[in-house]
């Protein structure tokens, strides 16, 4: 079982986050926690806030309110690519990869943080660049391989169907070698064996490279079996956190999901 | 010490000296910027409606007055000549939009704004090739008299280019808030499927919003034509209207307006009391620095809608 | 049957990745060299090296300058002329003021003036994108060559306001002034393009090419996974105005010889901007293919009726011209919206499989 896995410290901790766009209240007061090397599930209904939770994380939305400590150090602001730098990744849920580029390529920007040399030494393609490139590249062909998508290395990825563009945009979230990797609904829109694919993905990155996960899912069975702990938000706040099993109980979330008539 | 008197003291002084003369030139600038609104409105009309950033409005501008000139001077009086004219823009809109927007439908945006710079060569070399490449006088028959009023000087012209500029613009307004077609314009300057999708019959809106865009086009080139001769040039002043649509927001006929009017007024005053510090001749690129700076502090536009990314 | 990669196996990630995996490409590239260093200064007359390929060289180098920014960063520009109209007065300035300093080490020089200008300009981009960025950049058309026209300081208080290409030699032989002959300017060109060519391909094929990519194609995505917009942006700019800088430099000093803001005007904006689109956005030979095609057309027009015996007034030629132009452009973005790049690689791989249909 997953428990059999050791669970660390907080690596991340979100507190009294609250956000809105105009007069709409996104989220509102949101604390939890993130624990090094968990599965974490951030389920609720549409319109919860759960993207918007990940977008803060990731500094793409400033919240209003609130504090973020990430590996201890805490912070209200930062910019999206400064939380790429220190460790945080992510996948969107409409894909968002570039359409233009090859599967390699696509792969290969996600070690763009990690490259140094600058331009004179790209330019020449000599020497310490040439010698980056083909170690970073020997890197994406090890994520290639874990991710079984070899024989798209060079396809340009809008030809690609969308379980793959799916699984190619993990594969440019791996390539950063994230400590947090944030999956925005990872298994929207799959079929069965596209989701068991993805499942089994998302388990041996926890398990091999001991990723922190959060994922939003609206499967519930999927979040059920692979996440260790669940957090639902309804309506921008939260209302449960815990075990999967104890979630599933809690009257608050059956209520949410149910609906509940409010006399 | 003297720069910052040319730049900042001696101007206000001049202004403040002649008002008159202030005046006559706020004024010259208003029309010059209604002749920059009625370019920019049609670029408004057809970003609204399709999406697509017409770089060849100042083409079809030109394209429109050469073609009218060209009917007037063989011998053809000047009511038929505006609705040959008139008939001629709308079955230019029907080819533009089998020919070219219809195999592009979908496409990105970049891609049709690249297509209009090259219908916006074609559309020169064939107006011109067509009607000769010289300059022509344009006479349609508005009074051309100054009078005074208060000690300054006003020509009937331009007022009237003013009334029609306004009466122009009321129409476009109903016709795209209170009417069906206006409706369907706007659901398709959203989005082409969705409109698709509840039956609103693409190909055929985007012939109307061309058609209409090439009448604004006729009138502003008639405008434009009757004050300075119909001349290759009027495409590059149509140029100017890019920078009067970054200040009033692509989507906006009031901005288009008023931003032609702060364009029209800032270049005049900025040339006159301000180019001699320059060495002249400003007006050149005033309007497009001046669209530059605005576009660092507000790159919606005046009337333009705020964005919000989202992922 | 003679283009095959059937056995040519890369045993390694470095081969993999080179700039022409395939042997077939290797010797063709290697052949198109030997004639364009070898044949050609032989064989050309001073018309075709003057009027056909110097043009050709320099267009060629400010269309891929362009092509980096528009094709591969994503982001528009309508101001090539003023940038390359940067290099040239740079050079100008910096040859007049210190004619001891070797002129193709000043052209180079004067890229990083231009690369200077053109990042200034591209700060708006931080904020603004597609049209508008577009109209921004027409401010930095306007503005510079006002400037160029107004103050004296510029052109050395010329009276005649234009540049003139001063006599300068390199290894002792003539490169720039009336007395180079066109077979040297042509080799230089030549030899810049090559150059600057390769530097360019090694960029986009990298980091930095990845990187612009990714914020053409999606900027929002780019940020998140760690590319700084800002760096990424200003740097497309600065190489872009570099080569187009380079470029414009060429133009006055190895081929015109003299000139004035005219020669920079927006029309070169829009002729260097066509190159790019009929060559084919997002490569560097259709860069370099769609300079041939624009800068071929007009010497086709002028001589064409002559060999029918038709005569044509210069102004029809022009008009036609700028029909066909308009034309192509609409024709090649609905036929092909990648250019002369995707009509190569499909006729590569049309070659790889002939003579059999699959």
């Amino acid at each position: 079982m997953n428990n059999a896995r050791d669970i660390g410290d907080v690596l991340l901790k979100v507190e009294d986050i609250s956000l809105s766009f105009g007069g709409v209240q996104a989220l509102t007061d949101v604390t939890f926690e993130v624990r090094a090397r968990e599965v974490l599930g951030i389920i609720g209904p549409n319109g919860a806030g759960k993207s918007s939770m990940l977008n803060v994380i990731n500094g793409f939305y400033h919240p209003d309110k609130g504090r973020i400590t990430y590996k201890g150090t805490t912070r209200t602001k930062m910019r999206p690519h400064e939380a790429a730098r220190q460790g945080i990744a992510r996948t969107f849920q409409n894909i968002a990869l570039f359409k233009g580029m090859s599967t390699l390529d696509n792969i290969m920007t996600g070690r763009n943080t990690m490259m140094h040399r600058n331009f004179l030494w790209q330019a020449l393609y000599l020497g310490p660049a040439r010698t980056e490139e083909l170690e970073h590249r020997r890197a994406v062909e090890r994520i290639i391989d874990f991710l079984e998508i070899e024989a798209i290395r060079k396809t340009p990825v809008g030809r690609l169907p969308y379980g793959l563009q799916k699984r190619v945009e993990l594969g440019r979230a791996l390539a950063a070698e994230p400590e947090l990797l944030l999956l925005d609904e990872p298994m929207a829109g799959m079929n069965l064996e596209e989701k068991e694919d993805m499942c089994r993905f998302i388990l041996d990155v926890n398990d091999e490279f001991g990723t922190t996960i959060a994922l939003i899912e609206h499967d519930m069975a999927v979040v059920m079996d692979i996440c260790d702990r669940v957090v639902v938000l309804d309506y921008g706040r939260k209302i449960a956190d815990g075990s999967p099993d104890a979630v599933r109980t809690n009257q608050d979330v059956i209520d949410a999901y149910l609906g509940v008539s409010h006399d | 010490m003297d720069l910052m008197n040319i730049l900042f003291i001696a101007p206000f002084l001049d202004m403040a000296d002649a008002p008159v003369f202030l005046a006559e030139v706020v004024i010259s600038g208003v029309l010059t910027g209604v002749m920059y609104s009625l370019v920019a409105l049609g670029f408004v009309l057809i970003f609204k409606a399709s999406g697509v950033f017409n770089f060849a409005q100042g083409a079809m501008v030109l394209f429109a007055a050469l073609t009218l000139v060209g009917l007037m001077e063989r011998g053809v009086p000047v009511w038929l000549a505006l609705i040959g004219t008139a008939a001629v823009m709308v079955a230019l809109a029907f080819v533009i939009e089998r020919v070219m927007l219809r195999p592009l439908i979908n496409q990105e945006g970049i891609i049709l704004f690249m297509a209009t710079i090259g219908l916006d060569f074609l559309l020169q070399g064939v107006g011109q090739i067509a009607w000769g490449s010289n300059v022509k006088v344009l006479n349609v028959g508005i009074p051309n008299k100054s009078f005074e009023v208060g000690g300054i000087l006003l020509n009937e012209f331009d007022l009237f280019a003013a009334l029609i500029a306004a009466v122009l613009v009321g129409v476009l307004a109903v016709f795209f808030q209170k009417t069906a077609i206006g409706r369907a314009l706007r659901a398709v300057a959203d989005d082409h499927q969705a409109a698709l999708a509840v039956g609103i019959p693409l190909t055929t809106i985007w012939v109307i919003v061309w058609s209409v865009a090439g009448i604004v086009a006729l009138v502003a080139g008639i405008m434009w034509g009757a004050k300075s001769g119909v001349q290759f040039s009027l495409s590059l002043i149509a140029l100017k209207s890019l920078p009067v649509l970054i200040l009033g927001g692509f989507t906006s006929i009031p901005g288009a307006i008023i931003g032609g009017l702060i364009i029209g007024v800032g270049e005049k005053i900025a040339e006159i009391y301000w180019g001699p510090a320059f060495g002249g001749a400003i007006e050149g690129w005033f309007a497009y620095m001046l669209a530059l700076v605005f576009l660092l502090f507000r790159p919606q536009g005046l009337f333009g809608e705020r964005i919000i990314e989202r992922v | 049957m003679l283009y095959r990669e059937a056995g040519q196996f890369k045993t390694s990630y470095a081969k993999d990745q080179a700039v022409f995996p395939i042997i077939q490409d290797r010797w063709f590239i290697a052949l198109i060299l030997v004639v364009a260093y070898g044949v050609v200064p032989f064989v050309a007359n001073e018309y075709w090296l003057q009027a056909v390929l110097i043009p050709f060289l320099i267009f060629a180098l400010a269309a891929i300058g362009l092509n980096l920014l528009t094709g591969y960063a994503g982001q528009l520009s309508l101001g090539t002329g003023a940038f390359m109209a940067v290099g040239a007065y740079a050079t100008y300035k910096i040859t007049t003021a210190f004619p001891e300093i070797n002129i193709l080490v000043v052209f180079v020089m004067s890229g990083f003036v231009a690369a200077g200008v053109g990042v200034v300009f591209g700060i708006p981009s931080l904020r603004i994108k597609g049209f508008y960025l577009a109209v921004a950049t027409l401010a930095a058309q306007f503005f510079i060559l006002w400037l160029f026209n107004k103050v004296g300081w510029f052109y050395n208080d010329n009276p005649s306001g234009t540049i003139t290409a001063p006599p300068r030699t390199f290894l002792g032989i003539m490169v720039t002034g009336p007395e180079a002959t066109a077979e040297t300017r042509y080799l230089i060109s030549l030899t810049f393009l090559v150059i600057f060519a390769l530097l360019a391909k090694n960029l986009v094929r990298g980091r930095i090419g990845r990187a612009w990519m990714a914020i053409r194609d999606m900027d929002v995505a780019a940020e998140i996974i760690g590319i700084r917009p800002l760096q990424t942006k200003l740097l497309a700019f600065a190489i872009s105005s570099f080569y187009c800088g380079v470029a414009g430099a060429m133009t006055v000093f190895l081929w015109l010889g003299s000139a004035e803001t005219e020669a920079f005007d927006i029309f070169v904006s829009f002729q260097v901007l066509f190159m790019v689109i009929i060559g084919g956005l997002g490569s560097i030979l259709g860069s370099i293919l769609g300079a041939a095609f624009i800068t071929l057309v007009p010497i086709f027009l002028t001589n064409a009726p002559a060999l029918v015996n038709l005569p044509m007034p210069t102004d029809l030629g022009k008009h036609i011209e700028e029909i066909i132009f308009g034309g192509m452009i609409i024709f090649f973005l609905i036929v092909e919206p990648n250019g002369f790049a995707r009509l190569w690689q499909i006729a590569k791989e049309k070659l790889r499989r002939w003579p059999f249909p699959y």
